[in-house]
């Protein structure tokens, strides 16, 4: 078959010569490689990260733990649709709508919204495909890590661990993921 | 004035051996994070740095946690010769120490005290025999475990060990033509300055240096103990200190071969522009323990870049290459000795 990255190579069982049969040629061409990490290692320290003091930034675009936005007077956005959960390849989402009443229309943005919402996060894969669904721009990916936990069932978030705080201070900054979002879906110039 | 004598020198020698033994044990402990620390580095990393500044205070951690763990024994084992071959292995890798000159002479209380326990007229065949009964530990460890994984690695180990013991004599045997002596004191003396025996013997250093590894069951050459096919080796039942005793004789083992190294290969003590009776005797111990420290680091630097040997290409190595190399450098040193000598 045709190589199409001229990156492979054939290998050949062939007789080594005896340089090679030595052996000390290469073993001295390992160490010397070696050498060359330590006295780096040594001069400019070490290429890793010392994790718990020191922690690498996210990408501004990282997708994870999901948040349920509110809009600017504080009534939650999702209408409870159901088109993420459609858009969803792993079934992580389900819902259960319900219909505002009297007297609830500062906490819900429009007259149906979800009494229930729950993304299964052992389910999720996290590729923000619920996002590009959303008419209401309501359910975004945070930088947020999705905690550890012993129990299966704890993996399954409910509104209140997916719906952002009312206060200023409790809401969460999806700025740069929804810019993003604009962008790809910007139709091409 | 005879008891007094032998008083002084009886105290002299147990001190001196106590010394050696902390020393020895301080060494080998250290070694355990200086190897974690060279590793490491070679592979872009800090090591450990938990344990105090830059993780000194490791090797402590290690020995604490190691007397904490559970002392398991295999209901199958051979009791006492389980409990017996850690302890053996130990005893075995701290005996050699005991006629290494690690420098000339120290003046004490106006006695002059040789830095060395005995100086024996048969140093080198004392290291060889001791060095080959190390293998006894490994073997008696693997086989007392009852386990089939302990028992190929001990047969291994042995077979390896008995393999390399041969072209390691045969190494030295040309050096002791060359220098005329078997004592390890008296070559070192020989290679004042830098007069070294490695000038002279340079491929019988480079065969005794590769049996050093071997016999160390260091990387490239630790088949007795490699993790991936032998799920730890002859120490894979042994838990707590008795395993903890098997890793601390080969880091033993590790430190004499490179002082033995360097005494006989590369003058010991000697560095030129480096008189060993500066500072009372203590510029030869400085220089002997760096030199020694250099090897440890050598020894160090290949376990980290070369690949495990497989066994066949081992013995292949051993039986085919370096047992008729050193039959012909003993050929060519004695042709050497005895054409520059008459």
């Amino acid at each position: 078959m045709q190589s199409l990255t001229n990156r492979s190579k054939v290998v050949v069982n062939k007789e080594m010569s005896f340089g090679e049969r030595l052996y000390l040629p290469a073993v001295f061409q390992g160490m010397w490689i070696t050498l060359k990490h330590f006295v780096r290692a040594l001069i400019k320290g070490p290429n890793t990260v010392r994790y718990p003091e020191e922690k690498r930034s996210f990408a501004p675009i990282w997708r994870g733990w999901h948040v349920l936005k509110r809009d600017e007077e504080g009534r939650e956005r999702c209408t409870a649709c159901g088109l993420c959960a459609v858009a969803c390849p792993a079934e992580a989402i389900t819902m259960v709508a319900a219909e505002r009443q009297q007297g609830e229309e500062h906490l819900y943005r429009e007259e149906k919204y979800a009494a229930v919402y729950e993304i299964n996060m052992l389910r999720c894969i996290f590729c923000g495909l619920c996002e590009e669904a959303c008419p209401k721009e309501a359910i975004f990916l945070t930088d947020r890590i999705v905690p550890a936990d012993y129990v299966r069932q704890n993996f399954i978030f409910g509104k209140e661990l997916l719906v952002e705080g009312i206060e200023p201070d409790k809401r969460i900054d999806v700025s740069k993921r929804q810019k993003h979002l604009t962008e790809k879906q910007a139709p091409p110039a | 004035m005879f008891l007094l004598f032998t008083t002084a020198l009886l105290l002299e020698k147990s001190i001196l051996v106590l010394a050696l033994f902390t020393v020895t044990l301080g060494v080998a402990a250290y070694a355990t994070l200086a190897e974690r620390k060279v590793a490491a580095a070679m592979q872009d990393r800090v090591g450990p740095n938990r344990t105090g500044p830059f993780g000194l205070l490791q090797p402590i951690a290690d020995g604490v946690k190691f007397f904490m763990k559970e002392d398991f024994m295999p209901n199958s084992a051979e009791r006492w010769l389980y409990i017996l071959a850690p302890g053996a292995f130990m005893f075995v890798a701290c005996m050699t120490s005991a006629v290494i000159p690690w420098g000339t002479e120290l003046t004490l209380f106006g006695r002059p005290v040789a830095l060395q326990v005995a100086d024996l007229n048969i140093g080198i065949l004392y290291i060889l025999g001791f060095t080959s009964l190390g293998v006894y530990g490994v073997m008696v460890g693997g086989w007392a475990s009852n386990n089939k994984y302990s028992l190929y690695s001990a047969i291994r180990a042995s077979a390896q060990m008995i393999s390399y013991e041969l072209a390691m004599g045969l190494a030295l045997i040309a050096v002791v033509m060359l220098t005329g002596t078997l004592s390890l004191r008296e070559m070192a003396e020989q290679q004042a300055g830098l007069n070294w025996n490695v000038w002279y013997q340079p491929l019988g250093f480079l065969i005794f240096f590769v049996c050093a590894l071997a016999e160390c069951n260091r990387a490239p050459f630790d088949m007795a103990e490699c993790e991936t096919e032998l799920i730890g080796g002859y120490h894979t039942e042994y838990s707590s200190m008795k395993l903890g005793f098997f890793l601390f004789a080969e880091y033993i083992n590790m430190f004499i071969a490179c002082a033995v190294i360097a005494v006989v290969y590369f003058g010991g003590y000697n560095f030129p522009g480096l008189d060993p009776s500066w500072l009372g005797g203590l510029m030869g111990l400085v220089v002997m323990l760096a030199k020694t420290f250099f090897f440890i680091f050598v020894f160090m630097w290949i376990r980290w870049t070369l690949p495990r040997f497989r066994y066949d290409q081992l013995m292949q190595l051993g039986w085919k290459t370096l047992v008729p190399l050193a039959m012909v450098n003993m050929l060519l040193t004695g042709t050497f000795v005895l054409v520059f000598e008459s």
